[in-house]
């Protein structure tokens, strides 16, 4: 499945993990400061992955002046 | 998982509710945070002009477009702070939005207007990029509201802002920052009021509610903000959470209902010494503000 991360933007080709909560401990990601997108649809940690999807994973933290 | 409402697909999960809400009900959970925020602490009364500080970026696109759905007159307020390419793609955002749902937005290049830009200003002054930028869209939308006749100006500051910067309050224990720092800073003279509607949602949450509602934010982070401190203090918050969800939420309204009173005093000793900025007549502790004395610096007349 491909994976696209942000900061930079730049894609990973993995085997599919189980699901979304498996594939962010793959790839050491700390679930509180990302949003899984597929398909342009938001998917929960439970959601379960295929080699076929496109997954997002956007970061959501900002920092800096505020 | 199930939407924890009505049972239908969960499409996001918000552990410290223990909770999965639909896309329905997950807009509705956003709009009632931010309702509860308003009234739990006097944020809006009715018919106020509201001006929101927007930067193109997530919190503050959702907060315009979460005022706006609960009735609010909002209008939007960009600086266009001279950050190279990222000021360029974040301005776009702000307007398309403003341009797509119809509304005012006000814009005030600070480069233009004040002959600096942040990057300029903070290598002037010998201040931290964001540092400089803070002060000056303090500054800017403070004097904006006053000079557009408006009653309050709200932030788009979420529940992580507000813990990673109550984290470094308490690091430094700076009393007169932790009396200071409330949902609610009341007009003063030279000062309106200013509001933070969005201290009950997580940053994640706002970032799911901009995909949800299809608002097109910059994703992109600033490039000076890299590696600062209060993304460190976030980063270590959201350990913190991963392990023990609901301790941002409990640092926050904690640090408020039991301690931020015992700091408050010192913030207002430090309002009551304020006086008009000699050069543009903002309030100031010293003869010149720091906006004008970073101006000066940046700009030598």
């Amino acid at each position: 499945m491909k994976v696209v991360l942000r900061n930079p933007k730049r894609e990973l080709d993995v085997p599919a993990p189980r699901n979304v909560g498996e594939l962010l401990r793959h790839l050491d990601v700390v679930p509180e400061s990302v949003l899984v997108i597929r398909n342009d649809t938001l998917a929960t940690h439970d959601e379960s992955l295929a080699d076929t999807d496109v997954i997002e994973i956007r970061p959501v933290v900002s920092g800096g002046a505020r | 998982m199930k939407c924890r409402r009505c049972r239908e697909p969960a499409v996001i999960e918000v552990r410290r509710h223990n909770a999965g809400f639909c896309r329905d009900c997950f807009v509705r959970h956003c709009a009632e945070q931010v309702r509860r925020a308003i009234e739990q602490f006097d944020m809006l009364r009715d018919g106020e002009r509201v001006l929101v500080a927007v930067s193109g970026g997530k919190d503050s696109l959702g907060l315009w477009h979460l005022l706006r759905e609960l009735g609010y007159d909002a209008d939007g307020l960009y600086i266009g702070l001279g950050i190279g390419d990222y000021s360029d793609r974040s301005g776009a955002h702000a307007r398309a939005f403003a341009q797509s749902h119809g509304l005012t937005l006000v814009e005030i290049d600070i480069r233009d207007t004040y002959g600096f830009d942040i990057p300029g200003g903070s290598r002037a002054a010998k201040r931290a990029p964001c540092s400089a930028c803070g002060l000056s869209k303090r500054h800017l939308f403070n004097q904006a509201a006053i000079d557009g006749g408006y009653d309050v100006v709200a932030t788009g500051h979420n529940l992580d802002d507000e813990a990673a910067v109550l984290f470094g309050n308490v690091l430094r224990w700076d009393t007169g920052f932790l009396g200071r720092q409330h949902p609610v800073l009341p007009a003063a003279p030279g000062f309106v009021r200013k509001v933070k509607p969005l201290i009950r949602l997580g940053e994640r949450e706002l970032a799911a509610y901009c995909v949800l509602q299809g608002i097109d934010y910059i994703v992109e982070e600033c490039p000076m903000a890299a590696g600062n401190r209060h993304l460190g203090y976030k980063e270590a918050l959201n350990e913190i959470e991963e392990r023990s969800p609901g301790s941002k939420a409990a640092f926050v309204f904690g640090f408020l209902e039991h301690a931020h009173a015992r700091f408050a005093p010192d913030a207002a000793e430090e309002r009551e010494d304020l006086r008009p900025c000699a050069s543009c007549g903002a309030p100031t502790p010293g003869d010149v503000c720091a906006f004008c004395r970073m101006r000066a610096r940046a700009v030598p007349s």
